[in-house]
């Protein structure tokens, strides 16, 4: 609007000057800022939500860790190795191994900050079982345990502030939190034309606020990234509206690398019907209770889908199938219970097939096989859920499901040990950062990554600080190109821009149709091609009216950040010619050995292309590497790999 | 926005809405069904209160529990169970001048009709999201109404009187002449068992049994008591209402029968 | 898909005034009030502003007063209103404005930080607490809450009130009193900061939080009135009265 234009003065930036900024306040940073806190750091946590809203809420299942309550056979060693089967061993070893022996520690921790996880007979906490965890493994208060752990960590900000001002008579002398607050720019020192990579740090960063448009600068040597992940790029996702790449394309822009873009988790079964919730999970429970997957035509059509691999494994008659529940040893599995990836590949092509149901989905029917009362018993949040949310009710009706972006496994590549990008001071936890989670996610492993390296980074970020010999200083130039930047789609206006709207609807649309969940070379080329085109729109949408809340404005910014991630995404799942875990190709629809072995590495040029080159990943060590027999490891690895392992040397194996 | 920003001063900013309320149900309906009826009920039993007459069936024994226990020489003969501790009172002092002030303490105080009473007589809100009349509110937090605080005690007190009132209602299967009952004993029989309905229910009962303890898994009988008055606790509401409307019904049914309007159904006797 | 028209009002405006807008707009069978908001924002009212996160009903962010009743907007179904009533949406009244639909709820982060947070028992190391289900689950009941604060919104005492906000914390940090004096292992007696710093005694149990509460917490029954209750046995029971002066003790 040219009003505003006319009205825009020279803007004044608020600022504010800290140890550590921690840019997300979801599980991971709020972790990070109570040990940068801990650390004895002045710290900032960004929220772009309210304080206590971040999606980790959205968490159901629990948070995995090696206690051994519910099995003392389990151990971390175990965890390590589910771990890397989940991931297909494209994980970041390190990281896993970390993970691994210290998720039980973090979630114990929790308990000193009050939280309340069921519990076991003895009083210990309770663990669940969970795909892909040999033993039950999960923490979890009821099917809210996401909620409990913001909920816990946003206590024990509030009890750090008390302590705080208890010693200084401010409650935010240490710790502050800034909500409602978007990050759209990373400041670093040596980012001008010419000026030599190796004085690449950072010294800031820059946002608005989302309720008045006010804009804020923060001063700092170390920022840690923990915005979450990238599900809003596509159509139909269980991610909030946060959820638009915003670390990802903030670490690019600053310099920093992504690696495994190209591993996204679909969910089988997200809710298609009504329209306000598409994409809301519907967990997986419901399937291990009874329910099956049927088309319109009321078959369990999952018969007609159980991949070679698993002809073992799974019932092939419904008579068998149905048996299992009662008699698992003697009984293959139902072959609803395929892995994710596979369950979500069939669901998509009946669909296509015209034999979906009414809302584009499939049906989940647990009606018809269980009765009301214990449907209500074993299933309560989804029978609320689909009561409160779609008038359905699940004891009557069978459910509309259909895949649903679920999470991205791919993010800033990272040091295991501190976190830290290979940007100076640039640091990254949760699900912005990759490598952890290899090709594909475990459940329950989420929340646990949140708090072990939501720590580690906090821990991270204060040791890099202690070590600086000056604080790096924010270029005044940056400041007025990131405002500049900002108040551009103001401007645009005047050139006849689009509607940010339509422009995130296409992205949506492109992402969604052809770079999803079954992937071909063509579809991704022509999805690149749109996207070139989405790039010059984005650069272009105009917003109308002011900068109070004005969710017009507030998506323009986070358009560019969703461009950029989808172009990482789509470049690198075109390079990728295998089908492993989150990945799956139609035209290379074998995993491939000779793929496992190496990242796919994407940085940005300018704002909206990017650059991918391949990097081969780091071998694991050879007490890990022995923790898993050579067989399975034949599965994955190349032959000329498997030398390093202890079988591989000697001959034979040497040990359980 | 940055916390430390946040004031909570008085008037700032909220969005202008005149209307004292947006919603467009008969939310009047409920407290102004709730005051008719506590009106009237409350009305009837204090012009009871001062009759001092047909509140006793001696043929029977029936003593309504309104006036139970009787205790001053001014009872009707027969009527004063457990004695008499006052002489004759003036007849502008009611016969039950212990009794009354406990019942009317021990619902006075109840958690369920302070929200009946403060909804419907005192407007304070007359319904959830409308605006209430008083310009100032402080509450349960200053006198007179922090002697709400006191339910418990009341409780206690109340407690003894049903022991009575339980007391009364087996005494009416034992009238003079032997073993009997009639309608009005099986009416007695009623009214006390929603007494104690209302009784245990109570907050104070909940609080009492097991409520206050940290740890139910250490005292697994207290634990179970609670869940069992949890239970009632969730039906406190209806045995308000119920054992209110009962006392006022076998109040008037002894009054009739005492007063010869009708002949007591006879079942044994 | 079904479709019809609906005309709805919407309260646009900021701290210096506002009005009632009125909207017709498309609703399609299956949607719900945030929807139709987003619709809004998608065609007429391009600069509406409103705060929404997860539409599930599980972050507690879109709460409004949808026909004068406080509501989460994701949470109201469009097929609970007759086709020809017209739907009201207005901003939360206990809180600032700050524009349209999205207020200033900064009110209860303040009132979060006067909460006396867990005190653990000294000498207990991570890994060793043990805790049984019966006894956590009540506190449990209460950290189901979403922080969506319906519950601080639609209370008489802070809503009619103004003045009575400083005095007052509010349903929602009552409550978390109470989840705290019921917790387990917690060490801290909070009974004198509830009546005195934290406003207990203003409630008067009206139960409209309770009423309101998306979670179905019974926050008036399982957690006001049994705080009240432990008040009373701190500060209204005459033995307990007197034990303390004769004995100055402190805690219990």
């Amino acid at each position: 609007m040219t009003d505003v234009a006319k009205h825009m003065k020279s803007e004044t930036v608020e600022q504010h000057e800290y140890d550590v900024v921690v840019i997300g306040a979801g599980g991971a940073g709020l972790r990070a800022a109570i040990e940068a806190r801990l650390q004895g750091k002045r710290t900032a946590i960004i929220s772009k939500s309210l304080f206590g809203k971040a999606h980790t809420v959205m968490a159901e299942g629990g948070c995995a860790a090696a206690m051994g309550n519910a099995n003392p056979n389990d151990s971390w060693q175990v965890h390590y190795r589910d771990t890397m089967r989940g991931g297909k061993f494209l994980n970041n070893w390190r990281m896993a191994e970390l993970h691994a022996k210290e998720a039980a520690e973090r979630v114990w921790e929790l308990e000193t900050y009050g939280a309340l996880f069921d519990r076991t007979k003895d009083g210990k906490i309770s663990q669940r079982n969970f795909g892909g965890h040999t033993y039950p493994r999960l923490a979890h208060v009821g099917d809210r345990t996401g909620l409990e752990i913001i909920r816990t960590l946003q206590q024990k900000i509030v009890s750090l502030q008390q302590e705080d001002f208890r010693a200084t008579g401010d409650y935010e002398s240490y710790l502050r939190v800034f909500q409602e607050c978007t990050i759209t720019e990373l400041f670093t020192t040596g980012s001008g034309p010419g000026a030599p990579e190796e004085q690449r740090r950072v010294a800031g960063c820059f946002g608005y606020f989302r309720d008045d448009g006010r804009f804020v600068r923060f001063d700092a040597p170390a920022i840690v990234l923990a915005t979450g992940g990238v599900g809003k790029s596509y159509q139909v996702t269980s991610n909030s509206w946060e959820y638009t790449g915003d670390g990802h394309a903030l670490a690019l822009r600053a310099g920093a690398t992504l690696i495994n873009m190209e591993f996204l988790q679909f969910h089988p079964t997200g809710m298609v019907w009504p329209p306000s919730v598409k994409g809301i999970l519907v967990t997986e429970s419901v399937r291990g209770d009874g329910g099956v997957l049927r088309n319109s035509d009321g078959k369990r059509f999952m018969f007609d889908y159980i991949p070679d691999v698993f002809r073992e494994q799974y019932a092939t008659s419904e008579d068998e199938a149905d048996r299992w529940y009662t008699d698992a040893d003697n009984n293959r599995r139902p072959p609803e219970l395929l892995p994710r990836d596979e369950v979500a590949r069939a669901i998509n092509s009946e669909v296509k097939a015209g034999r979906g149901s009414p809302h584009g989905g499939v049906f989940l029917d647990i009606a018809s096989r269980k009765s009301p009362e214990e449907i209500q018993k074993r299933l309560p949040s989804m029978y609320h859920q689909f009561k409160e949310l779609a008038d359905v009710d699940i004891t009557k009706e069978p459910m509309e499901v259909g895949p649903t972006c679920h999470y991205v496994m791919g993010g800033i590549e990272v040091d295991p040990d501190n976190g830290m990008s290979v940007v100076p001071g640039l640091f990254a936890a949760g699900e912005c950062s990759g490598g952890m989670h290899g090709s594909n996610r475990l459940g329950g492993n989420s929340l646990s990554d949140l708090l072990v390296f939501g720590r580690r980074c906090g821990l991270g970020a204060a040791q890099y600080v202690d070590g600086l010999r000056a604080r790096p200083a924010v270029a005044v130039d940056d400041v007025d190109a990131a405002v500049d930047r900002a108040m551009l789609p103001f401007s645009s206006a005047t050139d006849g821009g689009e509607n940010p709207f339509v422009v995130h609807l296409e992205l949506q649309k492109t992402m969604h149709e052809l770079v999803g969940i079954i992937r071909k070379a063509d579809e991704m080329e022509m999805a690149l091609k749109k996207l070139a085109d989405i790039a010059t729109r984005t650069r272009t949408v105009s917003v109308e009216g002011h900068r109070e809340f004005n969710p017009g404005w507030h998506l323009a910014l986070d358009l560019r950040n969703m461009l950029l991630v989808s172009l990482c995404v789509a470049r690198a799942a075109v390079e990728r010619q295998e089908s492993r875990g989150g990945h799956t190709r139609d035209d290379f629809p074998a995993m491939d050995a000779d793929w496992r072995h190496l990242l796919l590495v994407c940085s940005a040029l300018g704002e909206d292309d990017v650059e991918l080159v391949r990097r081969e990943q780091v071998p694991m060590r050879a007490d890990l590497f022995d923790l898993f027999e050579l067989d399975e490891l034949k599965k994955y690895y190349t032959g000329d790999e498997l030398g390093e392992h202890r079988a591989g040397s000697s001959g034979q194996g040497n040990g359980a | 926005m940055g916390l430390a920003e946040v004031s909570t001063e008085t008037g700032a900013g909220r969005a202008e809405i005149a209307a004292r309320t947006l919603r467009t149900d008969r939310w009047w309906r409920l407290p102004l069904i709730q005051a008719v009826l506590l009106t009237v009920l409350l009305g009837y039993v204090v012009v009871r209160l001062f009759l001092r007459r047909d509140y006793f069936v001696a043929e029977y024994n029936y003593l309504t529990p309104l006036y139970s226990p009787c205790i001053s020489t001014s009872c009707t003969p027969g009527s004063a169970h457990f004695g008499t501790i006052f002489g004759d009172l003036p007849v502008w002092i009611p016969l039950p001048i212990i009794v009354f002030p406990i019942l009317l303490g021990f619902r006075g105080t109840c958690y369920y009709y302070r929200k009946a009473v403060y909804r419907s007589i005192l407007q304070s809100p007359t319904a959830c999201a409308v605006r209430e009349p008083a310009a100032r509110y402080s509450g349960e937090s200053r006198f007179p109404f922090n002697l709400m605080n006191f339910h418990r005690y009341f409780f206690y007190l109340a407690s003894l009187l049903l022991l009575i009132n339980t007391y009364d209602a087996v005494l009416a299967f034992f009238p003079p002449g032997g073993f009997g009952f009639g309608l009005g004993s099986l009416i007695l029989v009623a009214n006390v068992v929603l007494l104690w309905g209302y009784t245990l229910s109570c907050h104070a009962c909940r609080h009492i049994v097991g409520g206050k303890l940290k740890h139910f898994s250490r005292h697994p009988l207290r634990y179970a008591m609670w869940n069992r008055i949890s239970g009632l606790n969730a039906l406190h509401m209806q045995f308000a209402w119920a054992s209110l409307v009962s006392v006022t019904l076998t109040d008037v049914y002894i009054m009739a029968v005492a007063a010869g309007w009708i002949a007591d159904l006879r079942i044994v006797g | 898909m079904s479709s019809h028209w609906h005309h709805f009002r919407v309260w646009r405006g900021d701290a210096d005034g506002g009005e009632l807008v009125d909207y017709p707009v498309e609703v399609n069978e299956g949607e719900v009030v945030l929807d139709i908001i987003h619709r809004l924002q998608q065609t007429e009212a391009q600069d509406l502003a409103v705060r929404w996160n997860c539409k599930a009903g599980k972050c507690g962010s879109c709460s409004a007063e949808i026909n004068g009743r406080p509501r989460l907007m994701c949470m109201t179904r469009m097929s609970t209103f007759a086709d020809d009533e017209v739907v009201t949406v207005t901003p939360l009244r206990t809180f600032p404005v700050i524009r349209d639909l999205v207020t200033d709820v900064g009110f209860n982060y303040v009132k979060a930080r006067e909460v006396p947070s867990f005190e653990p028992p000294p000498g207990l190391a991570p890994g060793e607490y043990r805790m049984q289900q019966v006894d956590v689950e009540r506190s449990q009941e209460f950290r189901k809450c979403i922080e969506c604060y319906l519950c601080q919104n639609t209370c008489h005492v802070v809503r009619d009130h103004e003045e009575n906000k400083p005095a007052f914390a509010g349903p929602r940090y009552l409550m978390r009193v109470a989840e705290l004096e019921m917790h387990p292992l917690d060490v801290a007696d909070r009974r004198s900061d509830v009546q005195d710093d934290l406003g207990l005694g203003y409630c008067n149990i009206t139960k409209c939080c309770t009423e309101v509460c998306p979670e179905h917490i019974k926050i008036t029954d399982n957690a006001l009135i049994p705080m009240k209750e432990r008040v009373v046995d701190r500060r209204f029971d005459p033995l307990v009265w007197l034990g303390d002066k004769i004995f100055r003790r402190t805690g219990s």
